[in-house]
């Protein structure tokens, strides 16, 4: 965290005002990344812009150091509250624009027994900031919740965040679910969490694994034919 | 580039002030030391720092020495981190394996989405075949009657009720940021102390624990549970 240095945004270059939000958003200011939001947006950015160069390459640093062990959860938590401090200012103006059509939407939960949610949280941020219409599903779901959301939503993917290895499996039982139905055949399913990884997904034949959300923003935009 | 001065923060002035400890941690090659056992030696519990003193009083209570059943125990830190319990596993038996004729891992898999276990296999050694010490201590079907009937259930043992502070408070970063305590236990409804020993003192500070997330206090004297059966098979008395 910087010792509060007093110092004006509104004088900063564009290129510098970018930087520093990146790093306001890294020690998690919320307020000075909203303002910082508000100018970029006063001198005629696009609100996709601000949103891809400052806010999300911002988290996308977050994530890297995250997985490093440099941060730890707390710090990552107020990195969000940042994130969320442009973000509110933000969702409006894409929500009233089409000069980006939404990617489709993206249905997220964490599966039955389960109630961690701050890893999926970040993963609804930040495919939001990638454009997704992001359907929350909260926590605890049991099977039936993806079906009634998927029939409601007719999502583009779905998503399931599991944190725990007693419940890591249910996300197996869900896409056999799926498969069951016909459904998995066109919709493609995402798996996160920590103790996941690439082979676990691989062997509950999940379509691919979010090892952090920037990488799963990523990965999303793929699987809808728009990484740029 | 403006003249307007930034403030110093951000990633650079973090990464000053620490060094990337993952990096080191990542360079290590993985472990392909298949160790043997010492058939006359000691046996080994490699333990989570977190229930040290549960073992050391089941092992009193079996009348075992220290000579005969050595404890050894991780940082309880890697609680948080269990992407690390299992190479620090791997780099401690690779070590001294050889040393001992048993050993025993005083841990579940505690998030390490099978890594432990394959550990484990190379250097013959075994862990309680639970997902985590919640488990343990309660037994399987007491902890899964509890999170059937409450799912948000927030579970303690003697050693998070005496560590509450630093552990939980701390550790969640709730002693700067009291207002993330919605971001965190939002979920839950109650506090849960699996109480390992009959402490009236600990009691009271697990209430005073539950009042301070907001929750509910409820409580199981579950003594060792699964651990006392593991350590005693382990010495094999
Ligand atoms: C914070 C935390 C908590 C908080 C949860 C707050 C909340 N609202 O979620 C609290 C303290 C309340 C808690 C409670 C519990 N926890 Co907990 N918790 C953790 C901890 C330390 C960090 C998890 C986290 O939030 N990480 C931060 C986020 C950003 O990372 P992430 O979740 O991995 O998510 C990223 C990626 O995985 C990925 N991702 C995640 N989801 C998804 C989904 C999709 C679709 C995609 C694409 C990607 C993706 O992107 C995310 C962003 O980068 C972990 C240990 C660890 N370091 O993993 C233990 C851990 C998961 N908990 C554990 C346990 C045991 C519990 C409890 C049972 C403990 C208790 N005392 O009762 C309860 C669980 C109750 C329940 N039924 O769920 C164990 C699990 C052990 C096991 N065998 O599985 C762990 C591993 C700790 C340990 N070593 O013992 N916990």
């Amino acid at each position: 965290m910087s010792d509060g240095e007093e110092i004006i945004l509104r004088d900063l270059s564009d290129a510098d005002l970018v930087e520093q939000m990146k790093d306001d958003l890294y020690d998690g200011m919320a307020a000075e990344v909203h303002e910082g939001t508000q100018i970029l947006l006063e001198r005629g950015w696009d609100a996709n812009d601000v949103l891809s160069e400052a806010l999300v390459e911002g988290m996308r640093i977050v994530g890297i150091d995250f997985r490093d062990g440099i941060l730890f959860v707390p710090e990552v938590l107020q990195c969000a509250g940042a994130m969320k401090g442009g973000m509110e200012l933000l969702r409006p103006i894409l929500a009233a624009s089409d000069s980006k059509a939404s990617l489709g939407t993206y249905v997220i939960g964490t599966v039955k027994g389960d109630i961690h949610d701050i890893g999926k949280n970040l993963v609804g941020m930040m495919l939001e900031g990638a454009g997704f219409e992001v359907i929350d599903l909260g926590i605890n779901n049991p099977v039936d919740n993806y079906l009634a959301a998927i029939d409601k939503h007719n999502p583009a993917i779905m998503g399931m965040s599991a944190l725990l290895t007693t419940t890591m499996p249910y996300m197996g039982v869900v896409i056999e679910e799926l498969e069951k139905r016909g459904i998995l055949k066109n919709l493609p399913v995402m798996v996160g969490g920590a103790p996941l990884n690439q082979e676990f997904a691989d062997a509950i034949g999940a379509t691919s694994y979010g090892r952090d959300a920037a990488v799963s923003a990523e990965l999303a935009k793929a699987l809808v034919g728009r990484n740029r | 580039m403006s003249d307007a001065a930034r403030r110093t923060g951000g990633r650079q002035a973090r990464l000053g002030r620490r060094a990337r400890p993952q990096e080191a941690e990542a360079a290590q090659p993985e472990s392909l030391v298949t160790t043997s056992a010492n058939p006359d030696g000691p046996v080994l519990v490699l333990a989570c720092g977190a229930i040290a003193n549960e073992i050391i009083a089941l092992r009193e209570q079996l009348g075992v020495t220290d000579d005969a059943m050595v404890l050894h125990c991780l940082p309880a830190e890697l609680h948080n981190r269990p992407g690390q319990i299992a190479p620090r596993v791997d780099a401690f038996l690779s070590e001294h394996r050889h040393k001992y004729s048993r050993v025993i891992l005083g841990y579940g898999d505690c998030g390490t989405g099978g890594a432990l276990d394959k550990v484990l296999e190379r250097h013959e050694a075994n862990r309680l075949p639970h997902a985590h010490c919640y488990e343990f201590f309660a037994t399987t079907p007491r902890f899964n009657q509890i999170t059937d009937a409450e799912i948000g259930s927030y579970f303690v043992t003697d050693f998070l009720v005496r560590h509450f502070d630093r552990l939980v408070w701390e550790g969640c970063g709730l002693d700067t940021r009291p207002e993330m305590l919605e971001t965190y236990f939002g979920n839950y409804r109650d506090l849960v102390y699996l109480a390992q020993t009959d402490n009236p003192d600990l009691q009271t500070k697990a209430q005073e624990a539950a009042a301070r997330l907001g929750l509910n206090y409820v409580y199981h004297k579950v003594g060792y549970g699964d651990l006392a059966e593991a350590i005693r098979e382990a010495a094999d008395v």
